[in-house]
């Protein structure tokens, strides 16, 4: 036994050595390659600038950056940034996570930056993690506009928003009030915890349900999280349910919330029973108010909220608005569009969806 | 590695001497170069020239600073990981400590805490939620993946608790504009020197130290390992505490990093970290893997992510890359050691029909 193990040891001695050697060749082969590079980077440092001086023959670069790809709402909101900066004649890209987490934004930002992007349209996923990245993009020169979901204010030239944030809180409890006849228990099911936008309309629900006397017979029980994915949102309306027997109706200020809801209510003896709210796509909800799952839910035209982001970020880029209070822009066929308090530009009232106006929407 | 221990010792002597097969003599050049670190090496710069030459925008300061700053958090855990997998377990807890980590680190700053203080609790906090897992795995004789799936979980949880929905942005603007600044021209962040430093411990730790041969000797074979004197369960208990300080250590730079403490940060990269681990050569089953193998790994997979999407590829292309790499460079020694037995058991063959033959 102990001879071997003595083999064992005396093997590893030579192998220590052996690696040693290995390290040693490599920390010399590492370090002439670092040398190399950065001399290399150091004598072009034009490249990464060089882009500005010819930027007036070229086409104005809108980068989109929403909360995260392959999200159904994130498509319309693109397809009329899509069509806005085509109508500027401006060259229209979208980069993106494809998951929504805070971070992840901030890689993106900074290619953006470097490829010398002009403007920037972002959701942001935490309105405080881009702060940095988005400083550096605006020290090269870019125009930052947030959309849907704003960034803190000291970090954007303007936000556009779908609506005021109050009136989509609003409609949505007036439209769980009528729907549970005043009275009861209900629940919300938002995107992730950390969103500003579903933070912002719960906070002015809340508000709400607190104060107006009308609401007085209706309580929040619970508020749970399906961060924006289909199966969580699914599994959290499943039991919120369970837990609360009681429960007259569900909020879901989310598009991927409420379509899962409705899945899951259409599927049990809930349906018709549980009234379901919230913001939903009428290509998405079409089936369940049809089948009686859902009688009336709320949202703006995404659409337009990228097409407008995008005039917004030619009229910044050449100078027409500065993101100051009282500065006006034309938005293609949406017309003048005036910055508010704060640097904020809405674009337009909610509308309600139900049986009788749902097929006249396509998204 | 038997078959390298015969070389050495055929070293010098003539290659057919009777009884012995004859065995390739490699020089000590040859076998650093076509090691396995040496290719993953040449991969790297491969990269690294065709994106330096084809890719717009790539040949510039800002690409090292900004590429390196991503990939920091992923380098700093890979160190310890590389060494837990070395021994035959793994950590998966990674992730959910740098996210707790942040999370008290945005509480306790937002309660009036020093941040001097703050910073310190953490790196204790890291060390605690390492030990938990440690003590676990070593003590209770748990296996390291249900017990690191399982605080996975609940340092993820806790951290939702501490912070909740809200996050913490409004930290002491010179640690925060520290934490992404530059060696001067080079594009280098500060940072990076940290980072070498713990490099430099692990490969230290690893390469050099009676400990982390023991290591190595454990990861082959447990009760092996145990008969050479080896106290297997206490190596473990340091690792797993090793990657818990290193983790919050993590967790401080990323939250500073976005000036932001949430619960969700840094969800779900222990899998990149153990991509980039496995990649660099480690082996899943233990008992293989090098330090500088591991930072080649890490530098490999951000390389070519920061270079897919500065090239406008989607991230859905990024994790199609990342994943078939990775498969590739598990397949790849298989494959070539596959080969390499078919070549060595033809050679045999032939030899003994020659002796043979001259009989």
């Amino acid at each position: 036994m102990k001879g071997r193990t003595m083999k064992l040891i005396h093997t590893r001695a030579h192998r220590d050595t052996a690696s040693g050697r290995r390290i040693a060749a490599f920390a010399a082969i590492a370090t002439t390659v670092a040398l190399v590079a950065t001399g290399c980077a150091a004598a072009t440092p034009g490249d990464s600038g060089g882009s500005d001086g010819d930027g007036a023959t070229e086409a104005l670069s809108i980068a989109f950056l929403p909360k995260q790809l392959n999200n159904p709402y994130t498509d319309v909101v693109l397809s009329g940034g899509k069509a806005g900066t085509e109508e500027i004649g401006g060259e229209y890209s979208v980069v993106g996570p494809l998951e929504a987490s805070a971070s992840s934004q901030v890689s993106f930002i900074n290619t953006l930056t470097q490829q010398g992007t002009k403007v920037i349209v972002i959701a942001a996923n935490d309105p405080d993690a881009v702060g940095p990245a988005l400083e550096e993009a605006r020290a090269a020169g870019a125009k930052i506009v947030a959309f849907d979901s704003d960034t803190n204010p000291d970090y954007r030239d303007v936000f556009i928003s779908q609506v005021v944030s109050k009136d989509v809180a609003l409609i949505q409890v007036e439209q769980i009030a009528e729907q549970i006849g005043g009275s009861g228990e209900i629940a919300i099911l938002s995107a992730t915890a950390n969103a500003t936008n579903q933070n912002e309309w719960i906070k002015f629900i809340e508000e709400e349900l607190a104060s107006n006397p009308e609401y007085a017979d209706i309580t929040l029980v619970a508020k749970v999280y399906g961060d924006d994915d289909d199966a969580k949102s699914f599994q959290e309306a499943q039991g919120l349910l369970s837990a609360y027997p009681n429960l007259k109706g569900i909020i879901s200020p989310t598009t991927v919330g409420i379509a899962a809801t409705a899945r899951y209510l259409s599927t049990t003896d809930f349906k018709g029973k549980v009234a379901l709210v919230g913001l939903g796509l009428p290509n998405e909800m079409r089936e369940f108010v049809k089948d009686g799952t859902v009688k009336e839910f709320a949202l703006w035209d995404p659409a337009q909220l990228g097409y407008v982001a995008a005039f917004a970020g030619q009229a910044l880029v050449d100078g027409t608005i500065t993101g100051a209070v009282g500065d006006t822009f034309m938005a293609g066929e949406l017309g003048e569009k005036e910055v508010g308090e704060g640097g904020i530009v809405i674009v337009g009232p909610p509308t309600r969806f139900n049986a009788d106006n749902i097929d006249d929407y396509d998204f | 590695m038997s078959e390298r221990t015969i070389v050495r010792s055929g070293e010098g002597v003539p290659a057919t001497t009777a009884g012995t097969l004859p065995v390739r003599v490699r020089s000590r050049w040859t076998r650093i170069l076509l090691s396995r670190d040496a290719v993953m090496f040449y991969a790297l710069i491969a990269v690294v020239v065709y994106a330096y030459t084809q890719v717009p925008y790539f040949a510039s300061t800002q690409t090292v600073g900004f590429l390196l700053l991503d990939v920091i958090p992923i380098l700093l855990i890979a160190m310890p990981m590389a060494l837990v997998i070395i021994t035959g377990e793994i950590d998966l807890s990674v992730a959910s400590t740098v996210g707790l980590t942040s999370a008290v680190m945005g509480v306790l700053f937002q309660a009036g805490v020093p941040i001097g203080v703050v910073l310190v609790l953490c790196l204790l906090l890291g060390t605690v939620l390492g030990a938990v897992n440690g003590f676990l795995v070593t003590a209770l004789g748990l296996p390291s993946l249900a017990v690191t799936i399982g605080t996975l979980a609940l340092y993820r949880g806790f951290a939702l608790v501490v912070i909740g929905d809200n996050a913490v942005a409004n930290f002491p603007q010179e640690l925060t504009r520290f934490s992404t600044s530059k060696l001067g021209d080079t594009g280098i962040p500060v940072v990076m020197l940290l980072v070498l430093a713990v490099a430099l411990v692990f490969g230290v730790l690893l390469h050099f130290t009676p400990f982390g041969r023991a290591l190595v000797a454990l990861g082959f074979n447990k009760e092996a390992a145990a008969f050479v004197g080896i106290r297997v369960g206490r190596a473990k208990f340091w690792l797993f505490v090793s990657t818990g300080l290193v983790s919050s250590l993590a967790g401080i730079f990323w939250t500073l990093r976005y000036s932001s403490a949430r619960s969700d940060n840094a969800t779900g990269i222990e899998l990149a970290v153990i991509a980039a681990v496995l990649l660099g050569g480690v082996s899943i089953f233990g008992g293989t893997g090098s330090i500088p193998g591991v930072i080649i790994g890490v530098l490999l997979i951000g390389t070519i992510n920061y270079t897919l999407r500065l090239a406008r590829f989607s991230d859905v292309v990024l994790s199609i890359v990342t994943g078939a790499l990775l498969i590739a460079s598990v397949v790849a020694p298989s494959i070539a050691e596959w080969a390499r037995g078919r070549l060595h058991a033809r050679r045999t063959a032939r030899l003994e029909l020659q002796r043979a033959a001259a009989q």
